[in-house]
């Protein structure tokens, strides 16, 4: 089946790329264009490991069709440091020690972005619910909800 | 309908590591020419930390600032043996492993110093900032870097160490049975406070309150953070998880994550932490490691408190709704157990 040309902005930068009909937008990001950060953990929506934003929503890139973003602007993990300054966000994940495998981090900072974005000022609630689209096995929640309301009082929406 | 308030306590000797069958670990480490100094090693950090507790023990040990230490982790295949991840072992085997590996690497990095400065070996000393002086005399001193660069350019003799660590098996005496099955045991205590609904059958967990006895705590944040996750995922395996609900019946397993389940977000149970640093003999630098016994004792802890708010005592795990409310129609009604 012949590919189709798929052009998006990711992260600031323009991608172009061909891709197979039906390619899901995960597969796209990671092995079309080479960025790793979204994981896939069960590839059918429950774990939200691979959680991206598109024009600034959170979505979960395994069950998004690739062709449905043509045009549209993607935000991932790798766009989130500005050069060696971590964002808000990473900075309270680190310093809250809201990561052990890690595998989660990617997706738990990508949901909380989206909420701080449109929510500066969150209740523990509002970030609870924010958050509830992400399954962790490592660190019980605390940690990450204390980092993400650690992250908006240091002015995480950035 | 009434919520019942239940209080139940649970308390875990826990061993490090497993000695019958010997349970060794090693670890080599040799320097650059700019005098870092690599670890390299089998045992796999799984996010527990075992690259940052390794890190530092070697910094320590060879007297080097930590940000010059790396651990490499990277293949079974071509790294020393490691028995692997589990048992709470990895600080106390690994850890001991790296102290000797990196002790060599020492004595050799201290007579390449003193060869470079013409003194005796025992009389030069660390600062841990990167330079080795006489003692005394911290005038009298060369760098971590021009040591090695010396080392390998001009005396030709590596900065390297090979470490291992092994607790011989514990023969059985015949006559009596007895044995050293484990030379370094971790404790804890916890209490767990439950609401019981006797209508729905729903256990809540409230609040834990733990005190854990871990020998050193090498990195307390790492310690932290593993007995709050690890509690979690004891709430989690006490009234959640299962992938055969009716054993050994396959009726009603999970297939998925969307099925398998698990306490999330919303069930976040405040968790008060003592953590006793009682340094172990054998350990390295007096630390045991938390690991495995951050989930157990939480699920005994939760029974007890289940039969202390309404009376049902619960064999089998997941405590779940279900079992609860069998539990009080047997007994014709909650039969809460006394003060929580």
């Amino acid at each position: 089946m012949p590919k189709t040309p798929l052009t998006f902005t990711l992260n600031d930068g323009e991608v172009a790329v061909f891709v197979d009909p039906g390619a899901s937008l995960i597969d796209v990001l990671r092995r079309g264009v080479g960025d790793l950060t979204p994981k896939q953990g069960c590839a059918q929506g429950t774990c939200g490991a691979c959680t991206v934003l598109i024009d600034g929503k959170p979505h979960l890139s395994c069950l998004t069709l690739a062709e449905t973003v043509e045009g549209r602007r993607i935000d991932t993990t790798a766009g989130l440091a500005g050069g060696p300054n971590l964002h808000p966000l990473q900075k309270a994940f680190m310093e809250g020690f809201s990561a052990q495998c890690g595998f989660c981090t990617s997706g738990m900072l990508m949901a909380s972005k989206a909420l701080l974005d449109r929510t500066p000022n969150p209740t523990r609630d509002e970030v609870i619910e924010a958050i509830s689209g992400n399954l962790c096995r490592c660190t019980g929640y605390e940690p990450i909800v204390d980092a993400i309301l650690s992250a908006a009082q240091q002015g995480g929406a950035r | 309908m009434t919520i019942h308030k239940g209080r139940g306590f649970a308390c875990i000797n826990y061993p490090i590591g497993m000695n019958l069958g010997g349970d060794p670990a090693q670890a080599l480490v040799h320097s650059t020419p700019d005098g870092k100094f690599m670890v390299a090693l089998s045992a796999i950090d799984l996010g527990q930390g075992m690259k940052s507790v390794t890190r530092q023990i070697a910094a320590e040990t060879i007297g080097v600032p930590v940000e010059d230490v790396y651990v490499d982790t990277a293949d079974s295949d071509t790294g020393p043996h490691d028995m692997g991840s589990f048992a709470s072992r990895g600080t106390h085997r690994v850890g001991n492993a790296v102290i000797r590996a990196s002790a060599e690497a020492r004595k050799q990095m201290m007579e390449a110093a003193a060869e470079e400065l013409e003194v005796n070996a025992a009389d030069l000393d660390t600062d841990g900032k990167g330079n080795i002086h006489v003692k005394g005399a911290p005038s009298r001193s060369i760098t971590v870097a021009e040591t090695a660069i010396a080392a390998q350019f001009k005396q030709g003799r590596t900065l390297a160490g090979r470490g291992i660590f092994l607790i011989p098996p514990s023969e059985a005496n015949p006559e009596t049975g007895e044995q050293t099955p484990v030379t370094c045991f971790a404790h804890a205590a916890l209490v767990v406070e439950v609401e019981v609904d006797d209508e729905t059958g729903d256990v809540e967990v409230t609040a834990i309150n733990s005190a854990y006895e871990v020998g050193r705590a090498l990195n307390p944040k790492l310690v932290e953070q593993q007995l709050i996750g690890g509690a979690w995922m004891g709430v989690s395996h006490a009234l959640y998880e299962t992938t055969e609900p009716y054993y050994p019946a396959r009726d009603h397993g999970p297939e998925d994550f969307n099925t398998y389940l698990m306490p999330g977000p919303g069930q976040i149970v405040p968790h008060h932490i003592a953590v006793l640093e009682r340094p172990a003999e054998d350990a390295p630098f007096g630390g045991k490691g938390p690991g495995e016994m951050c989930a157990n004792p939480v699920l005994p802890a939760v029974a007890n408190a289940v039969y202390n708010a309404v009376g049902v005592r619960c064999d089998r795990l997941p405590i779940t709704p279900e079992k609860v409310l069998r539990g009080i129609r047997a007994n014709g009604g909650a039969r809460p157990k006394g003060r929580a």
